[in-house]
């Protein structure tokens, strides 16, 4: 498929559609609406559903019931719809089902604001519903970025039978940027639906779909169940990006999705004034490329974590880097997005006072 | 000898876990008997509610999902429009559909999704101990309305055949009850007959069965089948509120007698 230039939000809705994706349901919500309003458009072209469901807890139910038939199905939402959507999450990971949920953040907590933020990051990685569950979470820094994941994270929802979270901020879907739309990764291959979906019994023993485990015992095995992909993860998922990294910055700077994106321009303008300054991007952020990091950390010696947040991932970054670093931070939240000056200036006030 | 009456196939053989008196089991098997007569069993899926019919799925040799409180026709929804081909149910309590889901209910319904809603009211939460429900009667003792319940401060009864038939998309709405032979006949026949509008793909099907429980109500089984019929058959009139082929009547607002129902022997 040719360049285009397409809005984040759309370009998001078109990797699914690329990815065979066939089956959305969704609720409007400032600033990703245009997922839905595209794929209004679009999926009737392809013979695929769109349906505007009566609530996120509609949508991300319908998501469910779609994905228990073993069909590939997403939603997309932003941050107090996707507060709504974490009840289905939470089933969908128990129940072991495929689905794929986009988060377009923008500020909170409560009904927030509507401009891009990064503040959802706790809710993502740490377990946006209830129970022992974890959201494989991607993060874009770029539109053309943010359909590549798209895609990857129908086939990880596949391959682990899983829920699966691309989450950027509200820059990502509102940007217009060229994209490619590479065919699609292989598909890893779906756990054969005879032996899990819930799509008609005939010549094979019933299958149910379900979380609910009375027995403490079966309970317990079945979070085993869901561990050992966790575990599987963090072998196999790990991604990450580094930044000018190869050779002696005298400090690193966390940072993802478009944030980082803001970092880099720093980090550029740094350089040409003779600073060198390096960037770990986490791509995956659950689960976190803890070790990756921590290998830089330790050659580089000073980290500094940037987020349009009041710092949530900095906790993992801490984790990873260890007691003996202490991680800085710099943030703005509430939709407010801090200029490569305002980030240059967090960057050379760490520097000074470590000087 | 020959057999003249076995449990139906489309369902297990094992032992219900439902209270002495309770009518879930009647209902069960009616769906079960359903399923057979149509020969649907093998291309069904069945979404179990939050309640003490959550286990349904032990008892039906049949796909089950097992939805959140109240969002089983959420997942219908989203099963029949993945896989048309396919017959959907729901099996919901009062709890369930007319409290935590009503909003799921209300939409799907008005939507005109194609599948079957099985409705069990019995005018209380089962399963989490006796608690008041948005369909608990004036006056009725709870855990949670111990001087009964008092319409001035919890509203009256929700009637959802009613609310339902206040629409204009849901195409065959039916209340039922199961307290005495002649309505277990009436109501086998509605629950067959919204299966057959659905395999026709014709439009939205609900069935509501008034049922008793003898746990939470306190009282006999024989005594709750009483009480149904003194209490609950006057505030919830039995009858078809909507049929397809029936012509409306003052916006479904006024049932048609259960005995002119489609499929009623001449």
């Amino acid at each position: 498929m040719a360049r285009k230039l397409m809005k984040g939000n759309e370009a998001i809705g078109e990797a699914a559609i690329q990815a065979g994706c066939r089956l959305f349901f969704a609720y409007p919500i400032t600033p990703q609406s245009e997922v839905a309003e595209y794929l209004s458009r679009r999926m009737p072209e392809v013979n695929g559903t769109f349906l505007q469901a009566e609530s996120e807890l509609g949508a991300s139910n319908m998501v469910f019931g779609a994905a228990a038939t073993g069909e590939p199905v997403f939603t997309t939402s932003s941050s107090p719809g996707i507060s709504l959507m974490a009840e289905a999450m939470s089933y969908i990971a128990g129940a072991q089902l495929p689905a794929v949920f986009v988060n377009i953040i923008r500020g909170g907590p409560g009904l927030g604001g509507i401009l891009p933020a990064q503040s959802d990051y706790l809710q993502a990685t740490k377990g946006a519903g209830h129970g022992d569950y974890r959201l494989l979470v991607f993060s874009p820094a770029t539109v053309q970025e943010a359909v590549d994941l798209t895609m990857l994270a129908f086939r990880k929802a596949q391959l682990y039978r899983a829920p699966v979270m691309v989450m950027g901020d509200g820059m990502i879907g509102q940007m217009m940027e060229p994209v490619e739309f590479d065919p699609p990764p292989e598909n890893e291959g779906l756990p054969s639906k005879e032996t899990w979906a819930s799509c008609g019994a005939r010549g094979r023993p019933r299958n149910i779909v379900r979380s609910l485990f009375l027995d403490p015992e079966v309970l317990e095995k079945n979070c085993h169940e869901l561990k050992a992909k966790y575990d599987r993860w963090h072998v196999d998922e790990l991604r990450h990006e580094t930044y000018n990294c190869d050779g002696e910055p005298r400090l690193l700077v966390t940072a993802h999705g478009s944030m980082a994106r803001i970092c880099k321009t720093a980090i550029d303008e740094l350089s040409e004034e003779g600073i060198q300054v390096g960037l770990f991007r986490p791509i995956s952020l659950y689960p976190f490329p803890s070790q990756a990091l921590a290998e830089l950390a330790d050659r580089i010696g000073r980290v500094l974590c940037v987020e349009m947040s009041l710092g949530q991932m900095v906790e993992d970054v801490q984790a990873a880097v260890g007691r003996d670093l202490k991680v800085r931070f710099f943030g703005r939240t509430g939709g407010v997005v801090p200029s490569p000056d305002e980030v240059k200036g967090a960057i050379l006030k760490q520097l000074e006072a470590d000087a | 000898m020959s057999t003249i009456f076995s449990p139906p196939r489309s369902m297990t053989e094992n032992i219900t876990h439902y209270c002495p008196g309770c009518t879930h089991g009647v209902i069960h098997r009616m769906v079960g008997e359903t399923l057979d007569e149509l020969g649907i069993a093998g291309r069904s899926i069945g979404i179990a509610p939050v309640g003490c019919s959550v286990l349904i799925y032990n008892y039906f040799n049949v796909d089950f999902q097992e939805a959140p409180h109240g969002r089983a026709p959420a997942l219908a929804t989203g099963a029949k429009r993945a896989r048309p081909d396919l017959i959907v149910f729901t099996y919901q309590g009062d709890g369930d559909l007319a409290s935590i889901g009503t909003n799921e209910i209300v939409h799907a319904a008005n939507r005109g999704e194609k599948f079957t809603t099985v409705f069990v009211n019995n005018a209380i939460y089962g399963m989490t101990g006796g608690q008041m429900a948005p369909t608990t009667m004036p006056g009725q003792v709870t855990t949670t309305s111990p001087a009964g319940r008092d319409p001035a401060l919890a509203g009256y009864p929700m009637r959802m055949c009613e609310l339902l038939s206040t629409l204009r998309t849901p195409g065959y709405v039916v209340r039922t009850a199961v307290h005495t032979p002649q309505l277990m006949v009436q109501t086998k026949r509605a629950i067959r007959r919204a299966f057959e509008l659905q395999m026709a793909m014709r439009c939205y099907t609900f069935v509501e069965v008034l049922s008793t429980c003898p746990t939470n109500w306190g009282m006999s089984p024989v005594k709750a089948l009483e009480w149904l019929q003194e209490n609950m058959m006057p505030y919830y009139p039995v009858g078809v509120f909507k049929d397809p082929d029936l012509p409306e009547t003052q916006k479904g607002l006024v049932p048609t007698p259960l005995d002119h129902q489609v499929g009623q022997p001449e």
